[in-house]
């Protein structure tokens, strides 16, 4: 049989032009303004055997991250620094859309953004977590659980992402073993990158998006930036298209943003 | 290491300078459209199937083509060995390069089939993704697929502070950061951007600048090779 239109997608279809007029008059569904995030709370040591984690919600979409963490063999071409691994799993708890299996094409994404974001800020110093050079090294796992999905997964992601790793504590490692119940001091982290990402629907780009106007937006952009005002990572996802000038617009606004979004970790 | 030794690059290139390419449309037989791409010493080849029917049903799509890209390297494309097939690095760029041509392409003409592009890396040296995409391009045109405008890749870079465009593997390795883009020379849209390092505003602008640039330079042999193609089959039809 061929697919015309799942009965999900049709309520979509049927808001797509409410939502396109409200953008069109500088307003949004929930009422906030066009370039502000919605609500966003934090419940850090939410999952306390983990060396660290963060429970995020911003607005009803909810992550949570874990970071463990564990001894193995350096890359080859960095035999003197600890690895950082990041993965995304969108549970089919999150959303009616997920269902199980290998990770997917949009899991993936959000995954190697987060972990581009983490990764190009320096924000882990990984020569801190070489053990014996060469030989044993510290491995950063940041495993990234979507609850529920309202839009907007890789700036949740990786808010509790680095809120995780700000405060995972390194577990002891004795003869060759970590003990995971004692956990020794912290993990050594200095940066904290922001991800921006904004929505463009009817010519606007509009930020952190919820999952309605993702779901008529025509394409995204995700910009990371760090402290200094430096950008770190962008991401273009989406089949639309940008002008430079509506690029450098965002650029400007996300290091704004990721001023604010900073104060609060 | 060092990369820049006398305002020169450590392969001897401008900063401004992109490798030598060379672009050949049509290089497959079995293939509705092909393209060979030679971008310094990387090796790519892509090819287009379709619009041809889109197997299994349930995927095909009642309002346009269902556009597919793969981007895949060769195991032996690569220093180390990689392990065949695709991994997160390949989902993701199949995936953001699949989108850039999304809006070119008039997918709508084609309800309920399929239009396939596989590009295969050959070999690797930095610049991969953008090389795919270009070949990609060729390769649908070739396929005569209708499209608004052909699709051009080229990264710029950060190398010891200095913006440089096109980076070789050296400069992929050990430099400071990554910007690939792809744009449609016609209109000047950006359909596909990514960035990694760090790049304060000016740094991102001059990089755009130099990868814009990059892009239309790439442009220019994207046609040639289209227009070669064509010129020698006017020929053969002359000839008979």
């Amino acid at each position: 049989m061929v697919k015309f239109m799942e009965m999900s997608d049709i309520v979509w279809e049927v808001k797509k032009d409410s939502i396109k007029h409200l953008i069109q008059s500088g307003k949004r569904s929930d009422g906030r303004d066009l370039e502000e995030y919605r609500k966003i709370e934090f419940m850090e040591e939410y999952v306390p055997k983990a060396e660290g984690s963060c429970l995020v919600k911003l607005g009803s979409t909810q992550v949570l991250v874990g970071v463990k963490m564990n001894v193995g063999e350096p890359y080859p071409d960095s035999p003197d620094k600890g690895n950082l691994s990041t993965s995304c799993e969108l549970v089919p708890l999150a959303s009616p859309d997920f269902s199980f299996g290998p990770p997917d094409e949009e899991s993936i994404e959000i995954a190697r953004v987060v972990d581009r974001g983490l990764r190009e800020s320096k924000m882990i110093d990984f020569e801190k977590l070489c053990i014996k050079e060469g030989e044993e090294v510290w491995t950063v796992m940041v495993d990234i659980h979507v609850l529920d999905h309202d839009g907007n997964l890789i700036d949740a992601a990786s808010i509790a992402a680095v809120k995780a790793l700000l405060n995972a504590r390194m577990p002891k490692y004795e003869d060759g073993k970590v003990v995971y119940k004692e956990k020794a001091e912290k993990l050594p982290v200095s940066e904290k990158p922001v991800s921006s990402s904004f929505a463009k629907i009817n010519g606007m780009n509009i930020l952190d998006p919820a999952l309605e106007e993702e779901k008529v937006m025509d394409s995204k952009f995700t910009i990371v930036t760090i402290g200094s005002g430096d950008i770190c990572a962008i991401q273009k996802a989406g089949s639309g298209s940008y002008k430079r000038e509506e690029i450098e617009k965002m650029i400007d606004t996300a290091i704004k943003k990721g001023k604010e979004i900073r104060k609060m970790f | 290491m060092k990369l820049i030794k006398d305002g020169k690059r450590i392969d001897g290139r401008e900063f401004d300078e992109l490798r030598p390419i060379k672009i050949e449309a049509g290089v497959l037989k079995r293939a509705d459209g092909s393209c060979y791409v030679e971008w310094g010493k990387n090796k790519v080849i892509a090819a287009v199937y379709g619009p041809r029917e889109c197997l299994p049903k349930h995927t095909q799509d009642s309002y346009k083509a269902k556009l597919t890209y793969r981007y895949n390297m060769a195991p032996f494309s690569v220093d180390d060995r990689k392990r065949p097939g695709p991994d997160r690095r390949s989902v993701e760029i199949s995936k953001v390069s699949r989108e850039a041509f999304e809006r070119v392409l008039f997918l709508e003409y084609f309800p309920r089939t399929a239009i396939n592009v596989f590009v295969e890396v050959l070999q690797a040296d930095a610049g991969t993704r953008c090389a795919a995409l270009t070949a990609a391009s060729v390769a649908l045109a070739d396929a005569g697929i209708p499209m608004r405008d052909l699709i051009v890749a080229c990264a710029a870079g950060k190398v010891e502070d200095e913006m440089v465009l096109d980076l070789c593997q050296e400069e992929d390795n050990y430099g400071q950061g990554d910007l690939p883009v792809a744009i449609s020379p016609r209109t000047g849209q950006i359909h596909l951007m990514q960035l990694d390092g760090i790049f304060s505003e000016e740094e991102f602008k001059k990089a755009l600048d130099f990868a814009v640039k990059g892009c239309l330079q790439v442009h220019e042999l994207q046609k040639k090779a289209l227009k070669e193609k064509y010129e020698n089959i006017g020929e053969v039809y002359g000839n008979e």
